[in-house]
């Protein structure tokens, strides 16, 4: 890597000098500075003083190459010693931890037993997976959605660009590098936008097909909202934004977003204002297996989808240049 | 089985210590998703399915293209995009 000259002045590449024990350069710039001044004394002094300082010099230079000797020997013997002991520390818990697959582990305890005993007639979901995160633990589900939704907008607030009222861009300084990707994306690749034709509605597809099936198979409301966001991005890099701006704008990621947040917060918090009092919810459990069955998981799993969704195509968009 | 599990796992600290010592940001990037991809496999060896989708699905998917996205945005990955830059 290439670095620029003013950089070695800063104080962190001075660390990084430090660390590696690379003092060579602070002593040949000292030496220098003791030739300089010796020159500069030849021409004015006598020859005894000149010859005492040379002598003074290189009884100075030789303590300085012996300490150097020294600093680099004890230090490359003190970092062997700090890894090995981080090595037998860390290899020490390591051979302390239970082992894996062992019945009598501390994590195999009533809880488990009681989702996996009764999880199914209580949550009506098939896959235990989901009635745990979206019915016994819904409340820690929300508040990763939030996790979510907060991370989107704090990249939001970091990178996104400045429109004014009129609607367009305003001109700021290195506005022309940063709308260098939409001005400049390609616009005719055609092996990626036939393929992406052929597979954007498949992958479409399974990933809402992953959304709504949570409840009954592998997958959920996460991992489907990542694939059709997966499946957003792939559209938006094989057709650009102009394409993509039809039907996905700032705007639709608000509304969605707080749409499906609101919604799983009035599903999800009643039990905060009952006083923690699980109250029984009333929607009836239906026949585990069907699509319409167990109770708020299927419109929690939509709502999740929805969120994360738009949440990795906004994060895509954020990190490309120019805007959403 | 258990031989394909070996196979798999060693795949993977394989790929741990690449991703490390690899000099080329866009090749450790890519080792990094082959990474995601042997750890779905080994998930659903582990009979946990929803654990495979996501990784395959965030691990190899979503952190890779962000990845990308970041260090073209920070003129990482395209050198004449950074000469250019130098240049204006």
């Amino acid at each position: 890597m290439k670095i620029r000259e003013d950089y070695e002045q800063v104080g962190w590449r001075k660390l990084i000098h430090w660390v590696n024990a690379d003092l060579q350069e602070d002593y040949i710039s000292k030496d220098h500075v003791i030739h300089d001044q010796l020159h500069l004394k030849e021409n004015a002094a006598q020859e005894k003083n000149k010859r005492i300082d040379e002598l003074k010099s290189s009884l100075q230079a030789l303590a300085k190459t012996h300490g150097k000797q020294w600093y680099e020997k004890s230090y490359r013997i003190f970092s062997i010693f700090v890894a090995v002991a981080m090595i037998i520390v860390l290899l020490g818990v390591v051979s302390q931890l239970p082992s894996f697959g062992d019945p009598s582990n501390p994590a195999n305890n009533e809880v488990s037993e009681r989702y996996i005993e009764s999880g199914l007639q209580e949550t009506g979901a098939v896959n235990i997976v989901a009635g745990m995160i979206l019915d016994y633990r819904a409340f820690d589900t929300l508040g990763e959605s939030h996790v979510l939704f907060i991370a989107a907008v704090s990249v939001l607030i970091l990178l996104r660009m400045d429109y004014g009222s009129d609607g367009k861009l305003r001109k700021t300084k290195g506005i022309r590098d940063e709308g260098y990707d939409r001005m400049y994306e390609p616009r005719n690749d055609l092996i990626l936008q036939t393929v992406t034709r052929l597979l954007f509605p498949m992958i479409v597809l399974f990933g809402i097909y992953v959304i709504l099936n949570g409840h009954i198979s592998a997958g959920g409301g996460f991992s489907g909202g990542a694939i059709v966001g997966a499946a957003l991005i792939l559209y938006n890099n094989a057709f650009g934004f102009n394409k993509t701006k039809r039907f996905f704008t700032y705007n639709t990621f608000k509304w969605v977003s707080f749409a499906s947040l609101i919604t799983y917060a009035l599903l999800k918090t009643y039990s905060f204002y009952t006083g923690a009092n699980h109250l029984h919810s009333g929607i009836p459990l239906g026949e585990p297996g069907a699509i319409l069955s167990s109770g708020l998981i299927l419109p929690l799993n939509i709502c999740v989808g929805c969120v994360v969704a738009c949440t990795m195509y906004t994060f895509f968009t954020m990190f490309r240049k120019g805007g959403m | 089985m258990n031989l394909f599990v070996m196979l798999l796992c060693l795949f993977l600290i394989l790929c741990a210590i690449s991703v490390a010592l690899t000099k080329d940001i866009l090749t450790s990037i890519i080792i990094y998703m082959s990474f995601s991809l042997i750890m779905c496999v080994i998930w659903i060896l582990l009979e946990s399915p929803d654990l495979a989708i996501t990784e395959a699905a965030v691990g190899a998917g979503i952190t890779t293209l962000l990845f990308f996205a970041t260090f073209k945005k920070i003129h990482l990955i395209d050198e004449e995009e950074e000469r250019a830059s130098h240049e204006d």
